[in-house]
């Protein structure tokens, strides 16, 4: 086998070398995903709303559909193009910031980022042909173009999530005398039981967080007595999606934990801040996990731990007592982490319960105002929840990066002056959100078609179709925001 | 070849590709910064629509250079990772700035957008053609960190070849921008970027040219690999491709032009691949030696043909339709919407129908059954035959609901 590891062993080639700023490497990788995930939820979620907006318009030949698909067309290609570039950084982040494991394990799951790379190609071809087709393409074929970026953001999640997996639950390799060899990459990345419940997971947090921060926005234009057909609509379909995903997400997140809690005992612990390993453990909610190894002002529910991780309320859990300090993670980050999500995540059930139960029994939306208040603040709360995810998953795993196998001090970069890269990231960061934020404010206040704005007084949709052709297209030069007057699109 | 070579040869066809199709992105900024007068709204626009509908894609050559290099060669990827992270990261932050300038760039023209993207467009070539030139001076030994973190690419080489990368993609960007112009009909335009294109490509050829002179100074090694044998024709053809593009240009064969261009910068790149064999990170590292297990390299493979099944045709149709002019304002044949509307009244226009209780009432009873299962079941078939039938259901409900709540709101809203 013409093994690298025998002519430059990974461990000699690189062994563990000081970094004075290791906090600050962490640091600055959890800011860049921070960035990148929620823009990424755009990529995975929003075509399919897209396409099937536009569906509805072809359906039904009423144009209040098509006007909200192409507008919803802009906002995804402007995201796309954030989430492609904070993904780059994040690519040049790994081998910048941990050349240490890069190094030993890149040819462990190189493989799963060979083919993301190919569905980032797949997305990045059809997103701009689906934007820039717009009345370029037969109706049909433009709709058909929208299937493959939609694909092609559930295999690129696929992919990443299994390299995120493997560095959870690591197999498909040996480590023989301090060398990895044997390196078995299939099996590594896709039979790995970790793989699916976070893949399924994090999917469906996708449609939660974009269908709450879509329909968020409607709902502003809802209190603000914006309420014809074509703000409605745009409202009820991302809602009716997210109301569904939500509960459904809470059974995944308990699939989720069974998970965890079989192969990752002591990040299970550290969830729960549980020190002694217990029969019947308790679950403890709120408080805060001291020095002494006790919580302090948690509300202590007897067995319910037990229950929820191993589904028997006699199961014993293991404690953090069972490992050595440096083995343990930050007991109050993970959990207050955790925490936040699975409130965050119950909260948003319990607005779906309301939305469904009003639309079963009553047939309309709900009248109340705190109804659309709460549905503005749920977009952010699942952000909240997203990122509060995966800190629990991250930061549960340290100190190791590849769980049990590498620390993350060995796998850190040995250079200099690593902190000043990180301020000119905030920087940069800064830069683009601005844009990003500038550009949809101003997508916001372009004003509707003439034909919708035609509707809205009419207070109905039965206009026929001769208006279709509405002649806005992205990137059609500097006027893109001719002001005229008329109801600009939501709140910005 | 070796199996352990093939990897590295489709990182050249990589880079190549990413320089040849990036390399005008990066190029464009700069003519709209320098345009003056009253055709600089023009150029502004015209640069702007050319690449925006292209620039993602052309982007993700990149990523797969990257994840070639650290799944076959993960020891060279972190060897250059962490002795040039200052460049790497300058260059990457040059690429966010650029993408700003796309995003800003069809809404607004904003002097503080272009010039951010000016500013990044030297930038990134300046710092990529900056960690080539570490690379290729032997100065990236293999460990962590292990190389001088400013020298590797504060020197002569390094300085030279970025300095080549930034011309060279303002020369790509002339050529492109006035075959575009020409293929518009507007020769006016494809006038001022000929001009434009000339006058790079002389200074980039010259830069080349001082290069030579550099490397045999600086970096023996390739230098030596350059000027004999295979690298010497290789070079030959390059500036052969360089100078019948200059004359193409003069001569107004636009089109022509865009790939005698390409074809001088893929030379360059292959130049680079042969005057550097064996070694990845010379003095030392072979390409043989730094490869991975041979399974993991024929996975790589592997994945690699797949994906190219499904990429070549989409890449053709993209680039199609750009080149087509489909994708232009107004120009191409607009498409009318031939199947709901004729001579300007509808042809159909139904309503929603509403889901059947039937339908409601089986996806209900699915995602019931699926949830129950996920609870009973802890591992194996039955637990993921329960998610399977949940989040089917899932999609399923999505639909049906989101049908029900849209054919509600064709009605006034009531309260
Ligand atoms: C909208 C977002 C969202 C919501 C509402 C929830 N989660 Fe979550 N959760 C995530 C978004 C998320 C995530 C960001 O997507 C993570 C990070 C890693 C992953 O796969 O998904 C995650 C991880 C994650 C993990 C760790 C998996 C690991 O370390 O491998 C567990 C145990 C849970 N979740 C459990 C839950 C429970 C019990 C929830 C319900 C109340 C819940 N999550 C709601
Ligand atoms: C180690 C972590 C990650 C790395 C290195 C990474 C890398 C990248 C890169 C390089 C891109 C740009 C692709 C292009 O040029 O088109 C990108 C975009 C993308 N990433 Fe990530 N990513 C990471 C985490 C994630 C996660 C957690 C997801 C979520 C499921 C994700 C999903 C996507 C998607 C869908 C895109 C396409 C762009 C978009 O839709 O905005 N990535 N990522
Ligand atoms: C493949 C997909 C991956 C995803 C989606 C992912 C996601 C995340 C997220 C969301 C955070 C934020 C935690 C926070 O805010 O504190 C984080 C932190 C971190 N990630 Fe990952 N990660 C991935 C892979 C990696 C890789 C390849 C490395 C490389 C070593 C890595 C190392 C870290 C480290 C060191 C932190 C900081 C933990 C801390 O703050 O203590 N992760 N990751």
């Amino acid at each position: 086998m013409a093994s690298a590891s025998q002519v430059f062993p990974p461990t000699d080639a690189f062994p563990a070398v000081d970094q004075n700023y290791l906090l600050e490497a962490r640091q600055m990788q959890a800011l860049s995903f921070a960035m990148h995930i929620p823009l990424v939820c755009f990529g995975v979620a929003f075509p399919a709303m897209v396409i099937f907006m536009e569906w509805l318009g072809l359906r039904t030949g009423k144009i209040h559909y098509t006007a909200i698909a192409r507008r919803w067309s802009k906002v995804m290609i402007t995201l796309f193009a954030a989430g492609v570039v904070t993904g780059t950084l994040l690519s040049f982040e790994l081998g910048i910031l941990w050349p240490g494991f890069m190094s030993v394990f890149g040819d462990v799951f190189g493989l799963a980022f060979g083919l993301e790379g190919f569905s980032f190609f797949i997305e990045a071809i059809f997103i701009a042909i689906y934007v820039y087709g717009w009345d370029r393409l037969s109706p049909r074929k433009h709709l058909l173009t929208g299937i493959p970026v939609m694909v092609s953001g559930l295999t690129g999640s696929l992919m990443v999530i299994a390299v995120n997996a493997w560095m959870n639950n690591p197999s498909g390799f040996e480590v023989v005398g301090g060398e990895v060899t044997d390196v078995q990459p299939w099996s590594a990345l896709f039979g790995n039981g970790h793989l699916w419940p976070q893949l399924t997971h994090m999917y469906l947090a996708a449609y939660v967080v974009v269908g709450f921060l879509i329909a968020g926005v409607y709902a502003f234009s809802w209190l603000k007595g914006r309420r014809s057909a074509y703000f409605r609509t745009a409202m009820v379909v991302p809602l009716a999606i997210a109301c569904l995903a939500a509960p459904t997400q809470i059974l995944i997140g308990d699939w989720a934990a069974r998970t965890v809690a079989r192969d990752q005992p002591i990040k299970l612990a550290s969830f729960e801040g549980l020190y002694k390993t217990t029969k019947g453990a308790p679950e403890t909610v709120l408080g805060w996990y001291t020095d002494e190894n006790t919580i302090e002002y948690g509300i202590e529910i007897p067995k319910l731990l037990s229950l929820l991780a191993y589904h028997d309320p006699n199961a014993t859990v293991q404690g953090l007592e069972t490992v050595a300090e440096e083995d343990r993670p930050p007991i109050n980050v993970v959990r207050i982490a955790f925490q936040t999500m699975v409130a965050v995540g119950t909260g948003l059930a319990a607005l779906a319960a309301w939305f469904l139960f009003s639309w079963w029994r009553r047939k309309r939306l709900p009248r109340s105002k705190w109804f659309y208040r709460a549905v503005i603040a749920a977009g952010p709360a699942a952000v909240v929840a997203l990122i509060a995810g995966w800190v629990t998953t991250e930061v549960g795993r340290q100190p190791w990066v590849v769980y049990g196998v590498m620390r993350t001090e060995e796998a850190v970069s040995g250079a200099d002056g690593i902190v000043f890269g990180y301020a000119a990231l905030v920087v940069v960061y800064v830069a683009l959100f601005t844009a990003v934020f500038w550009v949809l404010r101003k997508l916001a206040r372009t004003p509707l078609p003439p034909e919708i704005v035609a509707l809205e007084h009419a207070g109905g949709s039965r206009v026929d179709a001769a208006g279709l052709r509405v002649n806005e297209r992205p990137g059609a030069g500097s006027g893109g925001g001719t002001d005229r007057k008329g109801g600009g699109d939501g709140s910005g | 070849m070796d199996l352990a070579d093939i990897p590295v040869l489709l990182m050249l066809i990589g880079i190549a590709a990413y320089v040849v199709l990036a390399g005008a992105d990066f190029g464009s900024p700069f003519w709209t910064l320098t345009a003056r007068g009253e055709r600089a709204g023009e150029i502004r626009e015209q640069t702007h629509r050319s690449m925006a509908p292209v620039w993602e894609a052309n982007h993700v050559w990149l990523i797969f250079v990257l994840v070639v290099c650290w799944t076959a060669y993960p020891e060279v990827f972190g060897s250059i990772f962490s002795t040039l992270w200052i460049p790497l990261i300058v260059g990457c932050l040059g690429i966010i700035m650029r993408a700003v300038g796309y995003v800003v760039g069809g809404y607004a023209t904003r002097r503080w957008v272009t010039w951010m993207a000016t500013v990044a467009s030297f930038v990134t070539p300046f710092m990529f053609g900056a960690v080539v030139g570490g690379v290729v001076s032997g100065r990236v030994p293999v460990g962590n960190a292990e190389g001088d973190i400013i020298s590797s690419w504060l020197n002569p080489t390094s300085m030279t070849i970025g300095v080549v990368a930034v011309t060279l993609c303002a020369y790509l960007a002339a050529v492109y921008l006035a075959a575009d112009a020409d293929r518009k009909g507007r020769a006016d335009l494809a006038d001022a970027f000929r001009i434009r294109g000339l006058a790079a490509g002389v200074v980039t050829g010259l830069v080349a040219a001082a290069g030579v002179v550099v490397l045999r100074e600086d970096s023996r090694f390739v230098y030596e690999g350059l000027t004999s044998g295979l690298g010497l024709a290789d070079l030959a053809v390059s500036a052969v491709a360089g100078i019948v593009t200059l004359g193409l240009l003069a001569l107004r064969r636009f089109p022509a032009a865009r790939y005698t261009a390409a074809a001088a910068v893929v030379t360059i790149v292959a130049g680079w691949g042969i005057a550097q064999s064996p070694y990845i990170l010379p003095p030392d590292l072979t390409v043989a030696e730094a490869a991975a297990a041979d399974n993991v390299l024929i996975g790589l493979l592997v994945a690699i043909a797949i994906g190219l099944l499904i990429l070549i045709p989409s890449l053709l149709l993209l680039y199609g339709l750009v080149l087509a002019g489909r994708f232009d304002p107004a120009g191409g044949d607009v498409v009318d919407h031939p199947d709901l509307v004729e001579g300007g009244t509808a042809v159909h226009l139904t309503d929603l129908d509403l889901p059947k209780r039937r339908s409601v009432g089986l996806t209900i009873l699915v995602a019931t059954t699926g949830a129950a299962m996920t609870l009973v079941f802890d591992d194996g078939a039955g637990l993921y035959a329960g998610v399977a039938m949940l989040i089917g259901a899932l999609a399923t409900g999505c639909v049906l609901l989101a049908i029900s709540l849209a054919a509600r709101q064709d009605e006034a809203p009531e309260g």
